[in-house]
């Protein structure tokens, strides 16, 4: 039980520290619910350039953001609500929600996802063959 | 997990990354415009020049989109905080701890700091690898207890089930290693805390033993 359990995970390992598919930055994240049905490219979130200026726990915790990329159902309706992205991109704290192109900023197809983790470099993803 | 399905898996993991191998030397070949000496050192590894790949060029941004001129370069964000290992390529807690960045901890008070707690939880871990230390310290410098406890972990030393497996799956601490804070293969950062000397040599023992 013990041995072949190592197998996995030495298994699992290998798969990581082969080459990868040109990704994108670490903990981007893919929205696409609904960007594609109505004809906008995929919202990209980078995590990297938030964490640089907020705490996990503001959207985490504050804003309610479960951590599940596509979980939170974002819509316009409720971005101009003031709800999720919506708390930022409101034109005071950060630009507004008309520079569509700044989020829905993704290339048609792609499927939400959070970029480069490990679950998606263990299991391969398939999308690439569609998009690139 | 028992036997038949810890194989299975690791059957579909080895499956999984023949796939991976396959499309990604296609895509380097696309990739790649000089010819590359075919016994040339870490054939395998991406080069260290393609790790923050350029907006336009990373495989989920539309070159053709409106965005992509606008958005700022990761190599150029990260050039003035300190370097990591894996993930970003940034060391998040140094970068905090020096001040190279300072995120806010609240949307109407940008004076308040965090509530932080110094409290080290041990796992003990099977086998040789140097046992776990979970810090409080650093990770309620970035969030709340409710995004841990009682979701994630309830807060009892010991009472929270893990295994190596499920964090690379995205449970537990795989949650947020391995997807947004530093990956899981950064083992040392951590597996920190020496074995006691009695227990390694034992577990050695053990396992050379048929
Ligand atoms: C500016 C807001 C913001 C900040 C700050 C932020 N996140 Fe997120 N996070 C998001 C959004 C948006 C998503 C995607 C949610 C969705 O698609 O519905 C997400 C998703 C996630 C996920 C889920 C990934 C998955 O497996 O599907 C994790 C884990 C996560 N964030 C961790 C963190 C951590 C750790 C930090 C702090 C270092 C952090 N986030 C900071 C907004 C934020
Ligand atoms: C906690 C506040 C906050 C939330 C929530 C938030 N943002 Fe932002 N976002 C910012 C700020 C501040 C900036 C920087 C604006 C500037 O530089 O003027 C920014 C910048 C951006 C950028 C531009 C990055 C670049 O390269 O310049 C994108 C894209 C973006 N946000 C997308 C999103 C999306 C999508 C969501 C919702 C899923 C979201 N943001 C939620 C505060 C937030
Ligand atoms: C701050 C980031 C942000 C900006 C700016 C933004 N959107 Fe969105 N938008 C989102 C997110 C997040 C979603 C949900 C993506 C998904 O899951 O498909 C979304 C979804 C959508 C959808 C499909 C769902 C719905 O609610 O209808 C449409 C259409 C859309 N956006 C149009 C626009 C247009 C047009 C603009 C510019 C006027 C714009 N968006 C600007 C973040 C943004
Ligand atoms: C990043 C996730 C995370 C955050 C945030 C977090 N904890 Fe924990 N906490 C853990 C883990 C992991 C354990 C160990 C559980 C185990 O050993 O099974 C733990 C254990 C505990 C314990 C039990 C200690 C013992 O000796 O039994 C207490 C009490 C606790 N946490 C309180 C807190 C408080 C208070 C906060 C907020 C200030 C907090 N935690 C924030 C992950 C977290
Ligand atoms: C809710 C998200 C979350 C969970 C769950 C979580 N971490 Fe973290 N952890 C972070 C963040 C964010 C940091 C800051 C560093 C970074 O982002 O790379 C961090 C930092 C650390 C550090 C500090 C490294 C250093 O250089 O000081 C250690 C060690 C660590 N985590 C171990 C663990 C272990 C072990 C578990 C599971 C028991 C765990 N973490 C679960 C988010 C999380
Ligand atoms: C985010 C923190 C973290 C990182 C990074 C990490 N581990 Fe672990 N590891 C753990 C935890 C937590 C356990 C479970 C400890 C316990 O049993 O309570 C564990 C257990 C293990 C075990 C014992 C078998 C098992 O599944 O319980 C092995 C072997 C192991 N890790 C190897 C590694 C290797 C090799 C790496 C680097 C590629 C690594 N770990 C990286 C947190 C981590």
């Amino acid at each position: 039980m013990y041995k072949s359990a190592l197998i996995g995970l030495l298994s699992m390992l290998a798969a990581m520290v082969l080459p990868q598919a040109a990704h994108a930055e670490y903990g981007d994240v893919v929205m696409n619910n609904y960007s594609d049905a109505a004809g906008m490219r995929p919202v990209v979130f980078p995590h990297w350039y938030h964490r640089i200026r907020f705490r996990c726990k503001v959207c985490h915790a504050d804003l309610g953001f479960k951590f599940k990329a596509g979980g939170n159902k974002i819509t316009m309706a409720k971005i101009i609500d003031g709800q999720f992205c919506g708390a930022c991109h409101n034109g005071e704290i950060s630009w507004s929600v008309e520079n569509c192109g700044m989020c829905h900023s993704g290339i048609s197809g792609t499927p939400t996802h959070i970029d480069g983790s490990t679950v998606q470099r263990l299991v391969a993803p398939t999308y690439k063959k569609l998009g690139n | 997990m028992n036997k038949p399905s810890i194989t299975v898996f690791a059957a579909l993991i080895t499956l999984a990354f023949l796939g991976v191998t396959g499309s990604s030397h296609a895509q380097a070949a696309a990739l790649s415009t000089e010819k590359q000496d075919p016994n040339r050192f870490n054939r395998l590894l991406p080069p260290k020049d393609k790790r923050t790949p350029p907006v336009a060029e990373d495989g989920i941004h539309d070159p053709k989109g409106a965005g992509v001129k606008v958005l700022q370069e990761p190599r150029e964000a990260f050039g003035v905080l300190i370097k990591g290992k894996g993930g970003n390529y940034v060391d998040w807690v140094k970068s905090l701890d020096k001040k190279k960045i300072k995120p806010l901890y609240d949307l109407d008070d940008p004076e308040l700091v965090p509530m932080t707690v110094d409290m080290n939880i041990v796992r003990e871990v099977k086998g040789t690898m140097p046992d776990v230390v979970f810090p409080h310290e650093q990770h309620t410098q970035w969030l709340e207890c409710a995004n841990c406890h009682p979701a994630i972990f309830i807060p009892q030393k010991g009472a929270n089930p893990m295994s190596m497996v499920d964090i690379m799956l995205g449970n537990k601490c795989g949650v947020c290693h391995g997807t947004v804070a530093f990956p899981v293969t950064e083992c040392r950062r951590c597996h920190s805390k020496a074995k006691p000397m009695k227990a390694r040599q034992k577990v050695s023992a053990k396992s050379t033993r048929k």
